[in-house]
């Protein structure tokens, strides 16, 4: 833990924008298009999370650690090699303990705190951000996870690829948002695409590498406290695919 | 693993963070470190330059300087539950392990990290 707040140290926040797509800077059509996209993802995670806390409420504790972690993490803009700043998102932790459905609300909320008082993001463009950030970057997560534990068994390995690529294709699925909704005059969708990745993916390569690390230093730790629960999840995960 | 090289494990995953985040002001060193999304508000005026954005922020922070304080009271207030969390698990474990072994409760005066 002693890690997480000497990151906070290095990484405490400037006065910058970070990321997300903005307020108003989505044509009404998408706006709406990926918020009904969104909605029943919300609501899925919602029933999900009320079975969770009804059947398992011991779980609570660790509900919020994984809220907790996103909130921290999405808080820290972090300076990257191509000379911006981006934040990391931390929702694969949360991903890989309750499966993906759940961080369709942790994040959500995350998005929501960030839209209404910091500016950061938007009301109008929070269901495409929400998609990005809370639907597709945990569903790769666990699927990432799953997939690296079935071939390898090597379960450091899958949570830092777990976390890191959920990182990572968050910025992809926002830039490929961007891309459909600003295709380049003369290139079309594909070289909007090429430039908005190279704007948000390339500068998040470095910090989904970081991300990858803490969330493997917050695993280690459950691993070392918390056997027990982390049985119960795993007896979750089979009632929720069930 | 032994609680040893795990330990060290944790440290080395600490440090490589903070690297990773430090490099780049020493690598691009005239880089103005701005946010990427105002750098994709650039592209998007690029490729359309007619594009108005329809909806303001309801609440913009007054200054540079108020915004970071939001930021730096959403990640106190993330953090300050992780250690809450956290310090509950271990003080709870602690407390087991202490009834089924009394002296492992002397143990506790050495202060152990991870």
């Amino acid at each position: 833990m002693a890690g997480l707040s000497c990151y906070l140290v290095v990484g405490s926040p400037k006065p910058a924008y970070a990321m997300h797509i903005m307020e108003g800077f989505l044509p009404v059509g998408w706006a709406v298009f990926w918020w009904v996209v969104y909605l029943p993802f919300l609501f899925w995670g919602l029933r999900s999370l009320t079975h969770i806390t009804r059947q398992h409420p011991e779980t609570k504790l660790l509900l919020a650690l994984a809220g907790a972690f996103t909130f921290v993490l999405s808080a820290l803009k972090i300076p990257s090699v191509t000379g911006s700043c981006s934040h990391p998102t931390g929702t694969g932790l949360g991903a890989v303990l309750f499966g993906p459905a759940v961080m369709s609300v942790l994040g959500g909320l995350v998005l929501l705190f960030q839209a209404s008082l910091l500016a950061h993001g938007g009301l109008t463009t929070l269901g495409a951000n929400a998609m990005s950030m809370a639907v597709v970057g945990p569903f790769i997560a666990y699927g990432i996870y799953q997939l690296v534990m079935r071939s390898s068994g090597r379960q450091t390995l899958a949570i830092f690829l777990a976390a890191a690529l959920a990182d990572l294709i968050t910025y992809v699925v926002t830039s490929l948002q961007l891309a459909l909704a600003f295709p380049s005059a003369t290139g079309g969708f594909f070289a909007a695409f090429t430039k908005f990745a190279t704007i948000f993916a390339v500068t998040q390569i470095p910090l989904a590498v970081s991300e990858g690390l803490l969330t493997v230093l917050v695993w280690n730790w459950l691993q070392t406290y918390n056997r027990e629960e982390l049985q119960v999840l795993n007896l979750i995960k089979q009632e929720l695919s069930a | 693993m032994s609680p040893k090289s795990q330990r060290w494990n944790n440290w080395i995953l600490v440090v490589a963070s903070v690297v990773l985040a430090i490099a780049p002001l020493f690598l691009v060193r005239e880089a103005e470190f701005g946010g990427a999304d105002g750098e994709a508000e650039a592209a998007i005026q690029e490729i359309n330059p007619t594009y108005q954005p329809w909806f303001n922020p309801l609440v913009e922070p007054a200054s540079g300087e108020i915004e970071s304080l939001l930021f730096a009271l959403q990640a106190g207030l993330g953090a300050g539950v992780i250690g809450y969390v956290t310090g509950l698990y271990r003080g709870s474990r602690e407390r087991q392990a202490s009834q089924h072994h009394p002296e492992v409760s002397q143990s506790r005066s050495e202060f152990k990290d991870h």
